[in-house]
């Protein structure tokens, strides 16, 4: 099936649109986490806003240190509209670019990238709904605008039909099972991050929420992800058996998968082992991404396996 | 005595969840160079060069059985230690969870605001009918209802038992998947064979059909599936852009019934999707060229030669190898030895010269040409040493046993004299397909047990554990008159993560419909907020 190549530049503009306003959402969030209130008032505010009917806090003071929180808190609304339509645009950049090669559009290492950060991101969105986390955006984005920009730039390929191996119906399954775990903890991977700045070095992190709510969030994330990766692994594992001749052969990214398995599985049990949880488990979990990460970029570029296409 | 204290402390050891941590990071960690250093199964040739260039410390590497990861011993002991930790884990737990689901919910706390999530109101009923409203309530909890003192009653509720079900599935569906694989580590075998595609037959009939052939535990190569496979045509389609787009194998193949009968069946063999036939399966894994050659001797004598060459660029299929000839109608085997031919060089699909120098710019078959040299004398064939048919003998070469006699470039149809009258021809390009066959007996356990891990995996960590408890008291003192105080407790026997606001909704639903007419002022209301989760 030949490429249209407009629908294909139409995707490119886009892809770049979204990358345009993520950082335009990360500068708003940053305004938020910069003039924002502190987080006990926030978190007092959040809380009552997040379970119970919504009270308004009466007689609101009206000096000036208030109004510019209230200004400071209008940018975070408005970072997290940003976000949704950066994501819009961001959907709309893969879903122009499968239609121009007639095929799922996560068949090389760009698009793979820019399916896991949209993975990302909407993961966050949802988990916006549900935790005063607003004002973390700003950790969430940056990973995200780097491995897009990174994307773009360096491991950029032109709109092309993929090799043989890869025309397969588990193309659309198991690299999207997979993009979207691995999308889904890097949320886990930053908010754990931010758990042990609050944890460890309480004075630097007064702006950040509760450490529970974070250890929370990342918590219920990576439980969601985790069968998501599994059923992923295992998707791939029937790939490979049609399409290599065994369903398991110790490929580098095989291994590196299963490293990093392994390592999630670890994350779990040991938030129901005594003396672990908390910290221990946030830095497992860490490993987990920085794992993940390594499977994505140094086992790409830098080993060759069965894994890696001549499109990257 | 102390040996028994001894084996009971070390298992107890074994067994604890810190240890099973504990082994889960050296499983990680173990696996990890086998991603990072080349492996003898994967590529045997890196993995001697990686040796070679790293002297001692690769050869010291390769002791340790850096090379080989997944079949060392220290990988082995780590995940038999795993595996022995997790039998040890799951086994008081299958019993501990038996006698669960039969167990009624415990017994209710004396003070349930103590626990995590607690709400308390009053009702204008008495406490057998708050029992009633709260049971029709906890439906689908599994409930105890206790009569206490003062004419007090309370209901014990407990649900999410599903929880512990899913990860003992889990747990209990990785344990037969590790005892599967290890089945068809013993059972299973992988042959490969590069075939010509101009009809050239294989058959299944024992390792020698093979180039390479690797058995499991308890095969030698006796008695495999006898089928045979003939490769009519090969096709391939690129891109311009030298991607490949499609390979497809034209087969036919006979199997059972069929061999005696010498009945043919059809299969497009593709890239996707293997022949399945006989418990095994047959894999296209490459392809390549092989030109055809046809020499006439001196007397008159032709001999035609098809041998595969070996690609040296995935990209444009560039080629090398070596076709070999033995003069025919030479009995004495010294003079024979000195009349041997080889033909070597390269062969490129779509030729480029430069100067002379020949690569290929295109994969696919556009205008094939080869650049040969021809060897002439001794091959080596019978100094009892096998030899690759992709290289002609390098010591024959060197002890100036086997000389070259001439060397060009050739288009299909153009052909070269030697000195002595013998005319090397250059006919043209047949496709070669690289099969390969896979026999594991045991995979399709593998998978039944993979899928049920993964439904297990899911059920676990969807269901929550969780316990909620209703105490409702007659009220006392000079206003207590016909209410009855009702208070609640809930508990997340695991995680407590979401548990809050169910409770919560629970509790105010309760509340609200036991004291229907309280009012702007709701004491149900005020105390779910006090006792939220935190």
């Amino acid at each position: 099936m030949p490429v249209d190549e407009t629908l294909s530049r139409y995707s490119d503009w886009t892809y770049a649109a979204a990358v345009g306003v993520y950082v335009l959402a990360l500068l708003f969030s940053l305004v938020e986490q910069a003039f924002g209130r502190s987080t006990r008032k926030a978190a007092e505010r959040e809380l009552v806003g997040a379970g119970a009917p919504v009270v308004k806090p009466l007689g609101e003071p009206a000096n000036a240190e208030e109004d510019r929180a209230g200004r400071a808190e209008r940018f975070g609304r408005m970072s997290v509209s940003l976000i949704v339509l950066g994501a819009l645009l961001h959907l709309g950049a893969l879903a122009l670019r499968g239609l121009a090669t007639g095929r799922v559009p996560w068949g090389n290492m760009y698009e793979f990238g820019a399916t896991l950060s949209l993975a990302a991101v909407v993961t966050w969105l949802v988990l916006l709904r549900r935790f005063p986390i607003r004002r973390l955006s700003v950790w969430l984005l940056l990973p995200v605008i780097v491995l897009m920009f990174l994307g773009g730039v360096v491991l950029y390929t032109t709109a092309a039909p993929v090799q043989p191996a890869l025309q397969s119906y588990w193309l659309a399954i198991h690299v999207f099972a997979i993009a979207l775990g691995s999308g889904m903890v890097l949320v886990p991977g930053v908010v754990s991050v931010l758990y042990l700045v609050k944890v460890r070095r309480p004075q630097w992190a007064t702006r950040l929420p509760d450490a529970h709510v974070l250890d929370q969030v990342a918590y219920r994330t990576t439980v969601f992800a985790f069968p998501i990766y599994t059923a992923g692994v295992i998707f791939g594992a029937i790939w490979a058996e049609s399409a290599w001749g065994r369903f398991w052969g110790w490929d580098p990214k095989e291994t590196v998968a299963f490293v990093a398995w392994i390592v999630y599985a670890a994350y779990l049990h040991s938030r129901a082992t005594a003396g672990w949880r908390g910290g221990r488990a946030a830095v497992i979990n860490i490993v987990g991404f920085a794992v993940m990460i390594f499977n994505l970029f140094f086992i790409n570029l830098v080993i060759a396996g069965l894994h890696s296409y001549a499109g990257l | 005595m102390r040996v028994v204290a001894l084996l009971r402390n070390t298992w107890r050891g074994l067994t604890s969840m810190r240890t099973a941590l504990v082994l889960l990071f050296l499983l990680a960690v173990a696996a990890l160079p086998g991603a990072l250093l080349p492996q003898r199964s994967l590529n045997a040739g890196k993995a001697e060069q990686f040796i070679t260039d790293n002297g001692w410390w690769g050869e010291l590497l390769d002791r340790l059985g850096f090379f080989a990861v997944y079949g060392s011993v220290w990988f082995s002991a780590v995940y038999l230690l795993l595996f022995l930790s997790l039998v040890g884990c799951l086994t008081p737990r299958t019993f501990e969870y038996a006698k669960s689901l039969r167990a009624k919910p415990v017994l209710t706390p004396r003070n349930l605001a103590r626990l995590p999530h607690h709400a308390q109101g009053s009702a204008t009923r008495d406490p057998d009918a708050v029992m009633a409203t709260a049971r029709q309530r906890l439906r689908g909890w599994r409930l105890a209802v206790r009569e206490e003192d003062d004419g007090a009653r309370s209901i014990s509720a407990e649900r999410g038992y599903l929880r512990e079900t899913g990860n003992l599935v889990f747990h209990f569906a990785m344990l037969g998947l590790i005892v599967a694989l290890a089945i068809g580590k013993m059972f299973n075998y992988e042959g490969q064979v590069v075939v010509l595609a101009n009809g050239s037959e294989f058959c299944n009939s024992g390792t020698f059909a093979y180039d390479t052939f690797t058995p499991g535990l308890r095969v030698d190569g006796t008695d495999l599936d006898e089928f045979c496979v003939k490769v009519d045509d090969f096709t391939a389609h690129y891109l311009p852009t030298g991607q490949a787009d499609y390979f497809r194998a034209d087969l036919g193949y006979q199997a059972g019934a069929d061999l005696a009968t010498g009945t043919w069946r059809p299969y497009a063999l593709e890239v996707n999707s293997p022949l399945r036939v006989e418990g095994d399966r047959v894999y296209l894994l490459g392809n390549g060229y092989a030109p055809v050659f046809s020499v006439t001797f001196p007397g008159g004598e032709k001999r035609t030669g098809t041998t595969q060459w070996r690609t040296v660029d995935n990209q444009t299929y560039l080629a090398e190898g070596a076709t070999k000839f033995d003069p025919p109608g030479i009995s004495d085997p010294a003079e024979r030895r000195r009349k041997q031919l080889a033909i070597t060089g390269l062969l490129a699909p779509t030729a480029v010269e430069h100067n002379g120098a020949l690569t290929s710019g295109f994969p696919d078959l556009n205008d094939p040409a080869v650049a040969i040299d021809v060897l002439r004398g001794d091959l080596g064939n019978e100094s009892g040493r096998g030899q690759s048919i992709y290289e002609v003998n390098q010591s024959m070469v060197d002890s100036g046993r086997l000389k070259r006699v001439a060397r060009e470039n050739l288009r299909p149809g153009e052909e070269l004299k030697l000195d002595d009258g013998t005319v090397v021809r250059f006919d043209g390009v047949r496709r070669w397909v690289y099969l390969q066959v896979s026999h594991d007996p045991a995979q399709v356990w593998v998978l039944g047990f993979a899928i049920v891990l993964v439904l297990g995996l899911g059920t676990s960590l969807v269901f929550k554990r969780r316990r909620l408890w209703v105490r409702a008291t007659p009220a006392t003192g000079d206003d207590g008159d016909g209410r009855t105080v009702v208070v609640l407790g809930g508990l997340a026997r695991t995680d407590q993560a979401g548990y809050g606001e169910e409770f919560q909704r629970f509790a105010a639903d309760l509340l609200a419909e036991l004291a229907p007419d309280d009012g702007d002022e709701d004491p149900a209301r005020e105390d779910v907020a006090a006792g939220r989760e935190t």
